[in-house]
């Protein structure tokens, strides 16, 4: 495992999405995250993070 | 009492041909056992007959129409389609009639988002796809079939149910003339996607169906674009839908688009609709206004269904009876022609009583697999094309939307093409021989690769109905040994042929039954022969079974044996 993310950037990133799901419009917030789920895995590259990552996302929700 | 129409189909660009129906001697009280019933003069069941008779086998080719395809239906050829083609005598014909391409282009909002280039290989005869309208396909068959006596073409036949034999099976067939029995040893099904034999015999396929319907007009219309396959999604017209074009020959162009949901067949039929969706699509094509006329239209859904077993007892099945593919990729009848040509040598050597217990299955097992290969493969095409979820609709509107900038999404669009699959675990590769100590060629399962040879003159050209058994020695000698073993294995009546690609260019070479110049080493590059020696043991339907870095005699009996099912 690498290191965790630093909180300064996760709060900077935490806000720059929040703000970019309000520029998408409610109703294209969906395509966008999926946009940006897709733009994300085509540079995180490796299949086992990824797939980590959808297993995540889904718990409790 | 049965009647196939007899009133030639409508067609603006086709001049269909009614077929004469002959009254079958069984009527007159013949008893006639059939060695091969084959069912079903589509082009499965046409290639299969002719590939049957090349293997010396006669068969009884039995349909119920008296006239060719309506419609241009598969219309895409693949170059290995052409390949088997080839073999049965019509691929000349059909590269004179056909319009060869490689390339295709999928388009999103106006731009051009990804550009399809299938590379042509220098070796190769046929270009990776041809485009012909299956009624010159089907035309050129039936041509064929009549100049081959060993083929027993009875159209207007209908067959309405089979009762399978432990040693054969009975068909119902009715005509003009009244019902009558037709008796066989073997039985193949091409009949189709409905075919009436699997019906009969109440077997099921496996798979998915999907909701998504398209509909195919062929119109007549000059948009002077080459030819190209386009791909349009989510066009203004029709959004969040997909349109396919294709160049036809004839001066023809087939769309293809998908319906809206909950749209019926008739609904989408109507000439009113059809009319405005067409000229929308012109438009879109900066067409606009263009005349065109139409031909045919047809609604199809998708469906990736198999049976899980292609042999049952006496009765084999091949083709769309067997499968139900996807269009997108062009694997329908393309698909067809792989299972008839693995088909037709291992039932001439059942029938010869060449094979072992194995050799028939492995029909089943090869193509089976291959069948689950495609409905893997093209299943991805359909959920991007015919989203089934709304997850699956908004990852692939997220690959649109991410296709104008980004490179990496691009592929996402396309589909994979129909190709000859691999048979690497099939029971007759042979384990033992040297398949691992290649470095290069093709491995044990694997079709060869056509070898250009000179102008106008490839590798393929030259392969008969018979195993191959491919030479390289750096003093191009067959040695005793081999030339004892393939004649001993001859004599058993098995087709078998040497052919040694000659280093030294010599036109004659004791032992070897063909030798075919390659003084330039390109057939030895190709086959991956490393210091000028080693040897290929190629099926019939030209998949590699064995190979070897040297060979006697003893080592080719065992994997002839073993290729034949022993």
């Amino acid at each position: 495992m690498s290191d965790p993310i630093r909180l300064t950037d996760l709060e900077d990133f935490y806000d720059a999405l929040a703000e970019s799901v309000d520029r998408a419009t409610p109703q294209k917030a969906e395509l966008f995250l999926a946009k940006l789920a897709l733009q994300l895995a085509s540079e995180v590259k490796d299949p086992a993070t990824l797939r980590r990552a959808l297993d995540v996302a889904l718990q409790d929700l | 009492m049965y009647q196939a129409s007899t009133q030639p189909r409508p067609s603006i660009f086709y001049d269909y041909q009614v077929y004469p129906y002959r009254r079958p001697p069984e009527l007159d009280g013949q008893a006639i056992e059939h060695r091969v019933a084959v069912v079903g003069a589509g082009p499965i069941g046409l290639a299969t007959a002719l590939d049957l008779a090349r293997q010396g086998i006669a068969c009884v080719l039995l349909t119920a129409d008296q006239q060719v395809s309506e419609g241009s239906r598969a219309l895409a050829y693949t170059r290995r389609s052409m390949e088997i083609l080839q073999q049965v005598g019509v691929a000349d014909r059909i590269v004179e009639h056909g319009l060869p391409w490689r390339h295709g282009n999928s388009f999103y909002r106006g731009q051009c988002v990804y550009r399809l280039d299938v590379p042509f290989d220098d070796d190769d005869r046929y270009a990776p796809l041809t485009n012909l309208q299956q009624q010159y396909l089907e035309q050129f068959l039936i041509e064929q079939i009549q100049a081959q006596p060993l083929i027993d073409l009875r159209m207007g036949h209908k067959v309405l149910g089979v009762q399978p034999r432990a040693d054969g099976a009975d068909l119902q067939v009715d005509t003009p003339d009244g019902p009558y029995v037709l008796r066989c040893d073997w039985l193949v099904a091409c009949d189709g996607a409905r075919s009436q034999v699997r019906q009969s015999m109440q077997l099921r396929m496996e798979g998915t169906a999907y909701e998504g319907r398209f509909v195919i007009a062929d119109i007549r219309c000059d948009l002077g674009l080459p030819t190209e396959r386009m791909a349009f999604f989510d066009p203004p017209w029709n959004p969040g839908n997909t349109v396919l074009v294709h160049r036809e020959p004839f001066g023809l162009w087939r769309v293809d688009y998908q319906l809206p949901p909950g749209e019926t067949p008739e609904q989408a039929l109507a000439p009113a609709s059809m009319s405005a969706r067409i000229n929308a699509q012109l438009e879109l094509m900066g067409k606009g206004g263009t005349p065109w006329e139409l031909d045919w239209c047809s609604v199809y859904s998708t469906r990736t269904m198999t049976l899980t077993d292609y042999v049952h007892g006496r009765v084999i099945f091949a083709g769309d009876a067997a499968h139900m593919l996807p269009i997108f990729g062009v694997r329908g009848a393309n698909t067809g022609w792989q299972d008839g040509h693995n088909l037709a040598w291992k039932l001439a050597m059942v029938i010869r009583g060449l094979a072992g217990p194995r050799l028939l299955p492995s029909y089943s097992s090869e193509r089976v697999k291959a069948a689950q290969e495609i409905i893997d493969e093209a299943g991805r095409s359909v959920r991007f094309m015919t989203p089934p979820t709304p997850g699956f609709r908004l990852l692939r509107d997220a690959v649109l939307s991410l296709s104008l900038s980004q490179a990496y999404a691009r592929p996402l669009m396309n589909w994979r093409t129909s190709r000859p699959h691999e048979y690497t675990d099939s029971t007759l590769n042979t384990a033992d021989d040297d398949n691992s100590l290649f470095d290069g060629g093709w491995p044990q399962g694997a079709q060869i690769r056509n070898v250009r040879l000179g102008n106008d003159d490839h590798l393929l050209d030259h392969l008969g109905a018979s195993f191959h058994l491919f030479l390289f020695h750096p003093e191009d000698r067959v040695a005793p040994g081999l030339q004892h073993t393939v004649e001993t294995l001859r004599a058993t009546g098995l087709p078998i042929a040497i052919v040694l690609m000659s280093a030294t260019g010599q036109r004659e070479v004791a032992g070897a039954d063909l030798v075919l110049d390659d003084r330039h080493a390109h057939a030895r590059e190709r086959f991956g022969i490393q210091r000028g020696q080693g040897a290929y043991l190629v099926r019939p339907d030209h998949h590699v079974c064995a190979r070897w870095m040297s060979l006697n005699g003893e080592r080719l009996s065992r994997a002839v044996s073993r290729a034949l099912g022993h």
